[in-house]
């Protein structure tokens, strides 16, 4: 899934490694005081889908934003393909998850006001102009997740499954390294959200990108690799 | 997903590499809320035309005022000219003619004169001089079937410019009968004035003719000078100069003319800005509440990788383009407007400033260019300030929540308000500048931007007893904690028209009071029974003075002489009054403001209006210099109100006048009934006896006709006001409409819970009439305030007149009850639309 094109700037991380995410000593309190986690360490590798639950409340989409760059950990390291993020300024973190994060929401977020084939493109138009070839990338992701002929379409002529498989090639089209999803499939029918999953973990795994899912389903945790249970003492196996 | 096209290359790093991006959110928000862009532009064009149409018609007033100065001038260096119309000697023109720096000299007697219902400027002629000094008032380029050069000495003959020709509808050839300083006389109109400017109406006619037959013998009014050196003329010209002549230029001339009419113009001006100020607070209206709907999507593009700054570019893009189309629209419109306002009113606007002068736009490029660039910063500044805000919010709490997160407990800002108002009261208290109230403008502004942003904390301290009160009916109860909660919405919504409405009770205040204090004014002065003027008959001689006094049915006539009287070359003359003053009795000494006052001996008493006291910071007891009869001094005995003078007054007894001038002529005669004399008779017979072409009037007629033009004056600002309140409802109007219909979800699950919808229509039309009533209230607090700026600095800084505050109570109640019938009828339509069945599913989120 990577492309061979080179970045113009200067990349933010080095070449790909063996781990795209290598999270160490993570630690996390809420502002009323409260220990959401602590020493939470969790790694990562190329095509591989890691599905991360737990109870409510207990600090998993606050993971999610950690890792995404959106919020600050109190203590620990969070790497991406071998470059921390603390050091980062909000500059840097903005062009690492413009760059090499892509997004799945619970919500799908899909801007009623831009038609779909827009609405895929929204990453590669937020670092180049260059319509014709955004616009072709953004069409054969439509095909591939099976949404080919709805280019021209827009949200509201589409049901939930739709618009989340929507979500899903937005989330790829910029070939990112990491996909964070929180709660993908948690406003579909479990029909619909086994179709979306499966989808979700193929196109990963032929990307050869990693993923990390935050849910509270059991089928949905069911397509990773790896189940993990968040607890206020950090990341441990679903089986453990 | 190998065969997939590559992925693009970023071009360059920050916002120029999102630009794409940038054009999708804008164009994708453009075609889903059209209305909203449309209003938006709307605004801001109306706005820029009513403040670019006053600025037009102000400029094209002044340019052509100043084509009559030069026209009338005719180009001379350097003038010498009377202060007054009674002239000065001509035994002073030798005298100038040799002083150093002089190369020539030109005598003019300058008449108003009327002929065929035509008004023009005569002017008397030494052609040999004018020829050299001042050529393109000399009629040598005489056209018609009399080319005859001998024809610009004769008596007989008249030559008029193209303007002055059209307006009597006569030709070349043609005998007029025309009428200045109380003579008629037959002239031949000899010629045109080809080097006289288009639209000026001007006529000349030999001096020496002029002199002789109008009544002007052994007096000038002007002396044309054509300058070797300058410094040198004025030098030696200055010490040459009897009191009652003065040194001027044309730029000087120009300038009175412009200082004349300069307050009311700048007050217009700022009058029609306020329009463009109101349309700024409906963009930011409609922006912030855009920006609220977009919360998600913008936290949706941020987390995908969009800077910070790139929310604000976007939105800023979308105020630029609103900006642009607003501009342009209001450019077109404005120019529209002063066309016909220029072809209705005149360049005065109706307020008497420039009468007779024929106007056409006169567009300046740079004006337009200020205009639309204050129109781009309104809208700009009315987008990038929610924007800033938006921006702000941190992505992955926006992404979870709507962004609706009305807390009741949290505390509302107060200080920012205080500031401002603080600093706006501040700057109210400062004196003007260069005559211009400068900072009593900019008082305004800080305390309207203070008051503006005092209007969440005013809703939360008006709801508070409400919120805390036990209220039954659910309407009612959501209703006031919905306003009390959200009190930041409130102000959103109510910018527009708080601003808007404060303005305009403000200036209804001030009319109101300035029209009770001219109307109180006219009662103390109109005291005699019957006014006989003879302004535009050449006066009242001594045997006309005797012949009123003899009129049967009278118990007493005062007669009195006005004059302007010019203390400055470069401002306005001064009006001075010679009547009979009696301070023991009514009227005698009309309104005192300041005084009676003890003279210095050796020195006339004069009286000054307190115009004049402000202009020449004169004061009660001292000595000042006017320029009136030889040697005469003169010290202030007291100052008065006068409302009819801008300029200021001087009034003297008029015994005292006949003494120091020797004028004995008279304009006005101020008959006292005898008891039970016919008053309809008594002004028959006065008439009768009273020069050709004179008026009688009795003090009703007078005190209608001045409050009839008073009206005429404000009713420009009436219609401004009035631009600026729609603009303000129409802002209402539309962010009611949207803050409801972006509702909805909430509306959905009001109904879910067994809430009718005609309870939520009522607490909708409760909550907008509650809106209303806190804009009403904020709005009459802060236009009470403004009011008094209005009242007690800007007026006195600019026109030099003072006045005690008036309510306009009904005009209060009225605008404060429209305000919240229109909150309330906007909110209850929008909800009507927002709680219908088959608008739920199709329900887009405009207006």
């Amino acid at each position: 899934m990577h492309s061979d094109t080179a970045l113009a700037p200067p990349p933010i991380v080095p070449a790909r490694t063996a781990g795209i995410l290598a999270v160490s000593g993570l630690a996390k309190s809420v502002p009323a005081g409260r220990q959401l986690f602590s020493g939470l360490d969790l790694a990562v590798a190329p095509g591989e889908v890691v599905a991360i639950v737990g109870e409510s409340g207990v600090g998993k989409s606050t993971l999610l934003n950690i890792l995404a760059g959106l919020d600050e950990a109190d203590r620990g390291e969070v790497r991406i393909e071998g470059a921390a993020i603390g050091p980062l300024d909000e500059a840097g973190r903005t062009r690492l998850r413009r760059e090499r994060i892509g997004f799945v929401f619970q919500a799908f977020h899909i801007l009623p006001y831009l038609t779909l084939a827009q609405n895929v493109a929204l990453p590669l138009a937020l670092v180049s102009a260059d319509q014709p070839r955004i616009e072709a990338r953004a069409l054969a992701m439509l095909e591939a997740v099976g949404l080919g002929d709805r280019g021209a379409s827009y949200a509201r002529d589409l049901s939930g499954g739709e618009l989340q498989r929507v979500a899903i090639a937005r989330a790829l089209v910029h070939e990112p390294a990491l996909i964070l999803a929180d709660e993908p499939t948690g406003n579909l029918d479990p029909e619909t959200a086994g179709r979306v999953l499966d989808l979700f973990a193929r196109e990963v795994r032929s990307g050869d990108a990693a993923a990390v899912i935050v849910t509270h389903s059991r089928a949905t945790a069911a397509i990773a690799d790896r189940v993990l249970v968040l607890t206020a003492g950090g990341l441990r196996p679903a089986d453990a | 997903m190998s065969a997939l096209p590559a992925v693009p290359p970023p071009s360059r790093a920050g916002l120029v590499s999102a630009r794409l991006a940038l054009r999708w959110l804008i164009a994708g928000e453009w075609r889903a809320h059209p209305a909203r862009f449309l209003l938006t532009a709307v605004a801001i064009a109306v706005g820029v035309a009513l403040g670019f149409a006053v600025h037009l018609v102000n400029g094209s007033a002044l340019a052509s005022f100043e084509g009559a100065v030069r026209s009338v001038n005719g180009a001379a260096d350097l003038q010498v000219r009377a202060a007054s119309s009674l002239g000065f000697d001509e035994a002073l023109y030798p005298d100038v003619a040799r002083a150093a720096g002089v190369s020539d000299a030109s005598p003019v007697v300058v008449l108003d004169a009327r002929a065929d219902g035509a008004e023009f400027t005569l002017l008397g002629l030494d052609v040999i001089r004018a020829a050299r000094v001042s050529p393109s008032l000399v009629g040598l380029n005489s056209s018609g079937p009399d080319r005859s050069r001998d024809s610009i000495f004769s008596a007989e003959t008249l030559f008029l410019s193209r303007a002055a020709l059209a307006a009597t509808g006569r030709a070349v050839g043609d005998t007029l009968e025309v009428s200045a300083n109380g003579r008629t006389v037959p002239l031949r109109i000899a010629g045109i004035l080809d080097g006289v400017g288009e639209g000026q109406a001007i006529g000349t006619m030999d001096i020496a003719a002029a002199q002789w037959r109008f009544d002007r013998l052994g007096r000038l009014d002007r002396i044309d000078l054509a300058l070797a050196d300058r410094r040198a003329a004025e030098n030696a010209l200055t010490p040459l100069l009897p009191p009652g002549a003065t040194l001027s230029s044309e730029d000087s001339e120009a300038t009175r003319g412009a200082n004349l009419s300069r307050a009311y113009r700048i007050n217009l001006t700022m009058l029609a800005l306020v329009a463009l100020l109101t349309g700024g607070f409906l963009v930011f209206s409609a922006q912030s509440l855009s920006v609220a709907r977009r919360l998600r999507a913008f936290a949706l593009v941020r987390t995908l990788g969009l800077p910070r700054r790139g929310i604000v570019a976007a939105v800023a893009l979308e105020g630029l383009l609103i900006g642009v189309v607003g501009g342009v629209v209001g450019l077109l419109a404005g120019w529209s407007l002063a066309t016909l306002a220029l072809r209705w009113f005149g360049g005065d606007l109706g307020a008497g400033y420039f009468s007779g002068a024929a106007t056409k736009v006169v567009v300046s490029p740079l004006a337009a260019l200020g205009f639309f660039g204050l129109g781009l910063l309104s809208a700009l500044l009315g987008s990038v300030l929610p924007a800033r805000a938006a921006s702000r919010a941190a992505p992955a709490a926006a992404l979870k929540t709507s962004g609706d997160m009305a807390d009741p407990r949290k505390p509302v800002p107060w200080k920012p308000a205080a500031a401002l108002l603080a600093l706006g009261t501040l700057a109210s208290f400062l004196p003007a500048l260069n005559g211009v109230p400068v900072f009593g403008y900019a008082g305004m502004a800080l305390l309207l931007a203070g008051g503006v942003a005092g209007v969440p904390w005013l809703a939360r301290r008006l709801l508070g007893p409400l919120a805390s009160a036990r209220i039954r009916r659910p309407a009612a109860l959501l209703a006031v904690r919905h306003v009390h909660g959200a009190p930041g919405e409130a102000a959103t919504a109510l910018c527009g028209i708080v601003a808007s409405t404060a303005l305009m009770i403000a200036m209804a205040t001030m009319v109101t009071s300035f029209r009770v204090a001219v109307d109180d004014w006219l009662a103390q002065v109109l005291v005699a029974d019957v006014y006989v003027r003879a302004e535009g008959a050449g006066g009242i001689d001594p045997e006309a003075q005797a012949s009123l006094a003899a009129v049967p049915g009278i118990a007493r006539v005062e007669f009195s002489r006005q004059l302007p009287l010019s203390l400055a070359p470069d401002r306005p003359p001064v009006t001075l009054l010679a009547r009979p003053i009696d301070p023991a009795r009514e009227g005698g000494l009309l309104v005192l403001v300041e005084g009676p006052a003890e003279v210095p001996a050796g020195t006339t008493p004069v009286w000054i209006s307190e115009p004049a006291a402000r202009l020449y910071d004169w004061s009660p007891g001292t000595e000042i210099a006017l320029p009136l009869g030889e040697n005469a001094r003169f010290a202030v005995a007291g100052v008065w109100r006068d409302y009819a003078r801008q300029s200021g007054a001087v009034m003297l007894d008029e015994a005292d006048y006949a003494r120091i001038t020797g004028d004995a002529t008279r304009d006005e005669a101020a008959v006292t009934l005898a008891p039970g004399a016919d008053a309809g008779a008594v002004s028959a017979a006065l008439l009768a006896a009273a020069p050709p072409g004179s008026t009688v009037a009795r003090p009703a007629e007078l005190r209608a006709f001045a409050l009839d033009l008073f009206d005429r004056s404000f009713s420009v600002t009436y219609v401004l006001e009035a631009v600026a309140i729609l603009v303000g409802l129409a802002g209402v109007a539309a962010t009611m409409s949207a803050q409801t219909v972006a509702r909805v979800r909430e509306f959905g699950m009001l109904r879910h819970l067994g809430l009718e919808k005609r309870t939520i229509t009522a607490m909708l039309g409760l909550e907008g009439a509650i809106l209303g009533g806190v804009g009403g209230v904020a709005g009459v607090a802060l236009g009470a305030v403004l009011a008094q700026v209005l009242i007690h600095v800007i007026n006195p800084q600019s026109f030099n007149w003072t006045m005690d505050t008036r309510w306009p109570i009904g005009t209060i109640l009225a605008v404060v009850a429209a305000l919240v019938m229109a909150a309330a009828l906007t909110a209850m339509v929008a909800a009507r639309r927002a709680t219908a069945p088959q608008a739920v599913a199709a329900v887009r989120e405009d207006w």
